[in-house]
């Protein structure tokens, strides 16, 4: 279990709010939600509506796509966005591996909350960026 | 003479429940009902709970509605009933309404704490009182985990430990002067606030509870928190402040004097006049801010006091403490402990489109403790629950009238749903499997069928969606919503009619 304070001093090294200053930390801390997940709870179901943005603060989670593990996340890592923004469903089910403590954002807040933070909406742009170039070198 | 009339000496008990709040009344209610023996232990003198004391200002944020569109006393007058604790007992349902004078349809603190006790003793639940919580161990044996646990009045055993103690602890985080202010179980009576200057930390119910209450007093009031204040009926759930607390808001915008600030508290001094200086960061944006004032309340909540259950294992998380839990409320971590009342808020759920339970309310636990019961009861004391065979032809309007009436479905939305099951046995026919958390439905219930409940997305619409598992693959089908929040309409039935029609075309005779 964290507090507040150390879920802030959590947060501050995440590259994801790496340009953010103390009293905004404070402020996310504050808007997300703290949830714990067991090992091999599911977090997001792939086809389900109504998904939210999860942050990892702790543990490690998989990505499964029709019961095939696509990929791993760990601590610092985000999810959820892309069916967010789209306004779809999930393609994939992600499942805690370990018990697993993410911040939880709604996903009708996301659009407020990257509009209020550009800084995050950018790395946030950096990091699908990664995740497409390395879709792309898969496929070359 | 007490000695010998209290029930529930120290022993061996197949269930131990902890607390004699709402949820450790419901749940020990429920699990005798179904025939599970329990011993109920609490350290308060009485039943209510957190409503022997609180809330502060005496007047409830829960309603119960005298006069609903369907007869009190029926499982549909619950939906308009949020205080009562249910009972398959005529004479003990929908007390509340019999304990309130008709000036609001919110209840008075005493009017719960009335309603409570009188559901005790009407359906004679035995309770040891004065009995409290010290300790707890678990002994591993052949049998399996047993719990002991360790009272002012000697050791209980228990197979099943359900604890109920409420979110009830007074919770200040430290630093920053904190030594300096109080939290909001210690408010002085309001009346001796008058004329001063009063700076509460805090912005969710409890902070606006206690601002509402100081209008008519004090001559300045400042609230801080970090995040931006949201009200209820903008989020269209029970997330943010109230309605019947927003007084304090209104007065912010117009103008009136209340200070409603977003920044994290830097620093609070002293003086040395009696007065406190408080330095806040602005987490908007602004200038960094001293305010000078009298006093300096902690409306930042309370914690689940859980005596030595984190060295036992079990893990909690949030603001809160909460404990983590399955979504049968049962600590993820130590199985055999279980959670009712308010701390069952632990179990999530889906949370679809940021929408809570509402589990931390009495009208949502009250469900979450009959479902604990019943799901104790078959799972670990070999009793069996009805399963009443659904005729398919049936379906559709069992499933209308559901949506339309069912308190369950409509207190936990998104959250507990119905299960109608195909069984094997029966040539696939179907059974009622009644009313599951939604979560177990769709993660680990892997017979096909329909699982459906109401939902909302925050557009404040409430409507059916249903989850129709064929051969495997589920398909989830929202129902458009109803105005007038009917569910048995011609559309609505066409719509359910569809949505089951894959799942009837299985049905053998059919």
């Amino acid at each position: 279990m964290a507090g507040r304070e150390e879920l802030v001093d959590a947060i501050a090294g995440f590259g994801l709010f790496a340009d953010l200053a103390s009293p905004q930390l404070v402020r996310i801390v504050h808007t997300f939600e703290e949830v714990a997940y067991a090992d091999g709870e599911r977090v997001l179901r792939q086809g389900l509506s109504g998904s939210a943005f999860h942050v990892i603060v702790d543990g490690e989670a998989i990505i499964v796509v029709d019961g095939d593990e696509r990929a791993r996340l760990g601590r610092g890592d985000f999810f959820g966005e892309v069916s967010i923004l789209l306004g779809e469903a999930p393609i994939a089910d992600v499942v805690a591996v370990r018990p697993l403590r993410c911040l939880v954002l709604a996903g009708p807040a996301v659009e407020a909350f990257l509009v209020d933070h550009p800084r995050v909406m950018y790395r946030m742009l950096q990091a699908q960026a990664r995740r497409l170039r390395a879709a792309n070198r898969w496929r070359s | 003479m007490a000695e010998l009339t209290r029930p529930f000496p120290p022993g061996d008990y197949p269930v131990i429940v902890i607390g004699s709040g709402p949820g450790g009344i419901q749940v020990s209610s429920s699990l005798r009902a179904l025939g599970v023996e329990v011993a109920t232990i609490t350290a308060d003198p009485g039943p209510g709970g957190m409503f022997r004391r609180w809330p502060f200002f005496q007047r409830l944020l829960s309603w119960t509605k005298p006069h609903a569109p369907v007869p009190r006393g029926t499982r549909a007058y619950e939906r308009y009933d949020w205080n009562s604790l249910l009972t398959d007992d005529p004479a003990a349902r929908a007390i509340q309404a019999e304990f309130m004078d008709g000036s609001s349809y919110f209840p008075s603190r005493p009017e719960m704490e009335a309603n409570l006790t009188e559901f005790v003793v009407r359906t004679g639940l035995p309770i040891r009182y004065d009995c409290t919580w010290t300790g707890t161990r678990r002994e591993d044996g052949p049998a399996g985990a047993r719990f002991v646990v360790e009272t002012s009045d000697g050791e209980y055993g228990c197979e099943a430990l359900v604890v109920a103690v409420g979110v009830a602890e007074p919770h200040t985080p430290p630093g920053v002067g904190r030594e300096h202010t109080y939290h909001y179980a210690d408010v002085r009576p309001a009346d001796s606030y008058a004329g001063r200057r009063v700076f509460i930390i805090g912005k969710q119910n409890s902070g606006f509870e206690l601002a509402s209450g100081l209008l008519p007093w004090a001559c300045q009031l400042v609230l801080a928190s970090p995040s931006a204040t949201r009200l209820s009926v903008d989020t269209r759930s029970l997330v943010g402040v109230r309605a019947r607390y927003v007084q304090p808001f209104e007065d912010h915008v117009l103008g009136g004097g209340v200070a409603i600030l977003d920044a994290s508290i830097d620093r609070i001094e002293p003086t040395g006049a009696g007065t406190f200086l408080v330095s806040v960061r602005r987490s908007d944006g602004g200038a960094d801010l001293t305010v000078e004032v009298d006093d300096v309340i902690s409306a930042t909540g309370f914690v689940c006091p859980l005596v030595d259950l984190p060295e036992l294992g079990v893990t909690t998380f949030g603001a809160s403490r909460l404990p983590a839990q399955t979504p049968w409320w049962e600590s993820q971590t130590v199985p055999g402990i279980s959670f009712a009342g308010t701390i069952g808020q632990g179990a999530k759920g889906l949370g679809k489109h940021g929408m809570p339970s509402n589990s931390g309310a009495v009208h949502g636990a009250r469900y979450n403790a009959r479902v604990l019961a019943a799901h104790l009861a078959s799972t670990r004391f070999g009793v069996s629950l009805p399963r009443p065979v659904l005729a398919a032809d049936g379906l559709v309007d069992y499933i209308a009238t559901e949506l339309t009436e069912a308190p369950e479905l409509w207190h936990q939305k998104g959250y507990l749903a119905r299960a109608v099951t195909r069984d094997p046995a029966l040539g696939l026919g179907l059974v009622d499997d009644g009313v599951q958390p939604l979560t177990h439905l769709l993660d680990d219930h892997a017979a096909d069928g329909v699982a459906f409940t109401l939902e909302a997305d925050g557009s404040g619409a409430i409507y059916p969606v249903l989850y129709v598992q064929v051969d495997g693959r589920r398909t989830e089908v929202t129902v458009d919503p109803d105005p007038l929040l009917r569910y048995d309409t011609p559309a609505a039935r066409a719509a359910i009619a569809s949505a089951v029609a894959p799942l009837l075309g299985g049905v053998a005779g059919r």
